[in-house]
């Protein structure tokens, strides 16, 4: 390792922060993937692994991927949803490799859902 | 560049690994590559987080979900249902010790929510071992501010105006120590790190040491250039071996990366730090004994003045601070010196660091402002008492050169000037709660104990004086003292504080002042009673049960380790004194205090 420059410092910082960032607050959006036996079983693993790719491609530092037990609705699995800061929660079934990278930069990061594959809006009380 | 889904940050720091945290690492580590998640899960080692009581402890981001007392068994269920199914596991989380209530998040947990970290900023955050880490958080931009924006005085200027004060214990304004050595002329002058940490009970430098080494690296390079200095030590106890490696491995990397060593990011300024090892002398705390150490001679203070600042290691000009005092200095070059002015009280600046311990549910470390009651850091931070049908009694802080406080002072603001008012010291921060089956006169005899084995014999007062008051005490627990003697005791410590060399002797009568300020009737109960009313002292319990306390619950029975005990169903227990060994097991196993 070269002797660091007080750029390289500035340049350090930006690229761990990538990596460690999901240890603070300030997520702006968050993608669960339901990952139950029954969302296992029919692919959740592979949505998850297509939402990880997607959040690599896009460098985006503030959107977070976690998972959770199934959702209810094992028939339809697999299924996730998004939350956007002060939006409310969507819900999408039968997420297949397209779809979740289509939903990562449609709806994840643009900001437009898409209808064609929600199921519902919001959470379960 | 690789990027985890989650981050498991697994506590390493000296209280969790005994606790065997490293063990629960390698099986976490084992079972999330088995289950094929090795490359979405990352699991990180990180420096203590200060819930030590807890240990080994865990946190999972993103969510913050915090995981307490975890055992390798308890690892494929953790990782299938967390990090396969994305299910927490309640079982594995903290309860609230009242209501045993679980709480899944760490920023809702009473010991976390009320704390507020500068000096641990990073604890439980980062991997102690990277420096990558640190200066994402970060770590180094004070250090770059200070060698390029700032002049020496500049510096100076920002800490005098944040009203940092020595955390070692004396309390000493920080920006002024460095501005007496700024002005004293000298080529070579020299920048030290305290980390003789020798309090019994007190753990918040190794603490800071070893959950975040390069703060204290990146503290000690902007006072360097402050005073115009290019050689600095850290003096850490040998017992510390963790603290120890981790600053080495901190240093060698800093000097890789080209923040320690010549021409510091291409400034052209220079700094080179050193370890040196101490043997663990509770005086070499004290500043001039510290410095006779690294000399190489036999550690013992000397008068003062000449004041270190001016005549400090090898008779040039050197300033000391302890390990919590420069973990505080990047933040308030970053942020500041207004902007740290603004928290705490009118006289005492920032934040303190408490190392809670005894009596009290959440031992641990605990970071809150200058300033904050007794009671939210006993109660509200550290759950109060353990055992319900004890009362707290009193709390020593600053250890065996403190004193108690006792319950009428604990919405006491804790800041320097307000404790000393009780008659104690603010020290390093050591804080043991004591609930009602202490004996003061008794605890008074401990640090009396330690004192004199720790006196280094230089001066007369504090050789002789502090034996004199050790064989004063043990007379008094065991049961042949007379009123006179606490007399005697009060004239020997007046006299010991006028006319010791150093803090040792001058501070060592302390816990005997307090408590005989407060607990006097405990003193006399010992002398004219013959009785230790927490019963404690051994030779003042008779040993016998009182029927009218007890209620023939058989608990004695059942603990008493050699039989000496006799009961039977809705009978009181007896206890055969010819059988008894007097190991008090039946008196902490009585809910009752029914035997006296």
């Amino acid at each position: 390792m070269a002797k660091l420059k007080i750029s390289d410092l500035a340049k350090i910082r930006d690229r761990v922060h990538e990596q460690i960032n999901l240890r603070e607050d300030g997520a702006q959006v968050k993608i669960t993937v339901h990952m139950g036996t029954c969302g296992i079983a029919s692919g959740a693993r592979d949505v998850l692994n297509a939402a990880m790719d997607e959040l690599d491609k896009s460098g985006r530092t503030d959107i977070i991927i976690t998972t959770s037990g199934c959702a209810g609705l094992c028939s339809q699995e697999p299924m996730i949803t998004v939350e956007r800061l002060n939006e409310e929660p969507i819900k999408y079934v039968f997420v297949d490799n397209a779809k979740m990278r289509q939903i990562f930069n449609r709806h994840a990061v643009e900001g437009e859902v898409q209808t064609q594959w929600a199921l519902a809006k919001g959470s379960e009380q | 560049m690789k990027r985890f889904r989650q981050h498991l940050l697994i506590c390493g720091g000296t209280g969790c690994h005994a606790a065997g945290s490293a063990d629960v690492r390698t099986a976490l580590q084992n079972e999330i590559k088995k289950q094929g998640l090795a490359d979405e899960v990352a699991v990180v080692e990180t420096g203590c987080n200060g819930f030590c009581a807890m240990g080994p402890v865990a946190v999972v981001y993103p969510g913050g979900t915090f995981y307490v007392s975890l055992t390798i068994d308890d690892v494929p269920e953790l990782v299938q249902e967390h990090f396969l199914k994305g299910r927490p596991v309640e079982r594995l989380m903290y309860k609230e010790p009242a209501s045993k209530d679980i709480i899944p998040d760490m920023k809702d947990i009473p010991f976390f929510a009320h704390q507020q970290l500068i000096a641990l900023r990073n604890r439980g955050l980062l991997d102690a071992e990277s420096i990558d880490e640190y200066i994402a958080r970060d770590g180094y931009r004070a250090l770059a501010k200070a060698l390029t924006e700032m002049s020496p005085q500049d510096i100076v200027n920002e800490v005098k105006k944040s009203g940092l004060r020595g955390r070692g214990g004396g309390g000493f304004p920080t920006g002024l120590k460095w501005e007496f050595c700024q002005r004293t002329p000298g080529e070579i002058k020299y920048v030290l790190c305290n980390a003789d940490e020798g309090d019994p009970g007190a753990f918040m430098d190794r603490s800071i040491l070893e959950a975040d080494p390069h703060s204290v690296i990146e503290g000690m390079t902007i006072a360097a250039k402050a005073i115009g200095a290019h050689h600095g030590f850290v003096y850490c106890r040998a017992e510390y071996p963790l603290a120890i490696e981790r600053l080495k491995l901190a240093i060698e990397k800093a000097t890789e990366y080209g923040l320690l060593g010549d021409n510091i990011l291409d400034t052209g300024f220079s700094f080179n730090l050193q370890i040196y090892q101490g043997a663990g002398a509770f005086v070499c705390g004290e500043e001039t004994a510290l410095m006779r150490s690294i000399e190489g001679k036999r550690g013992m203070p000397r008068p003062r003045p000449p004041f270190p600042a001016v005549k400090g290691l090898y008779d040039k000009p050197t300033v000391l601070n302890n390990v919590e005092t420069w973990a505080n200095v990047a933040p308030i070059i970053i942020k500041g010196g207004d902007w740290y002015a603004s928290i705490g009280t009118a006289g005492s600046k920032g934040t303190k660091v408490f190392a809670l311990t005894g009596h009290v549910n959440n031992i641990g470390l605990v970071e809150v402002p200058m300033g904050t009651s007794l009671r939210t850091i006993i109660y509200d931070i550290g759950g109060g008492m353990p055992k319900k049908h004890r009362k707290f009694k009193a709390v020593q802080l600053g250890g065996p050169s403190g004193g108690c406080v006792p319950e009428q002072y604990l919405d006491l603001p804790c800041d320097y000037e307000e404790i000393i008012k009780a008659g104690a010291i603010m020290g390093s921060g050591g804080m043991i709660v004591m609930d009602d089956s202490t004996c003061m006169v008794d605890m008074a005899r401990f640090f009396m104990e330690f004192v004199q084995d720790e006196s280094c014999g230089k001066c007369t007062p504090c050789r002789e004086g502090t034996r004199r008051m050790l064989q004063i005490l043990e007379k008094i627990c065991e049961g042949r003292g007379e009123m006179s003697d606490l007399d005697l005791l009060e004239e020997l410590a007046a006299m010991i504080k006028d006319s010791a060399l150093c803090g040792l002797g001058q501070t060592g009568p302390n816990p005997v002042l307090s408590t005989l300020r407060y607990f006097r009737d405990e003193y006399v109960a010992h002398i004219v009673d013959k009785k230790c009313p927490a019963r404690t002292c051994v030779n003042l319990i008779e040993f016998r049960v009182d029927e009218a306390l007890c209620k023939k619950c058989g608990q004695c029975f059942k603990a008493c380790p050699v039989g000496a005990i006799s009961w039977e169903k809705k009978q009181p227990a007896k206890i055969d004194l010819t059988k008894c060994i007097k190991c008090k097991t039946c008196i902490e196993n009585c809910k009752f205090d029914a035997i006296v």
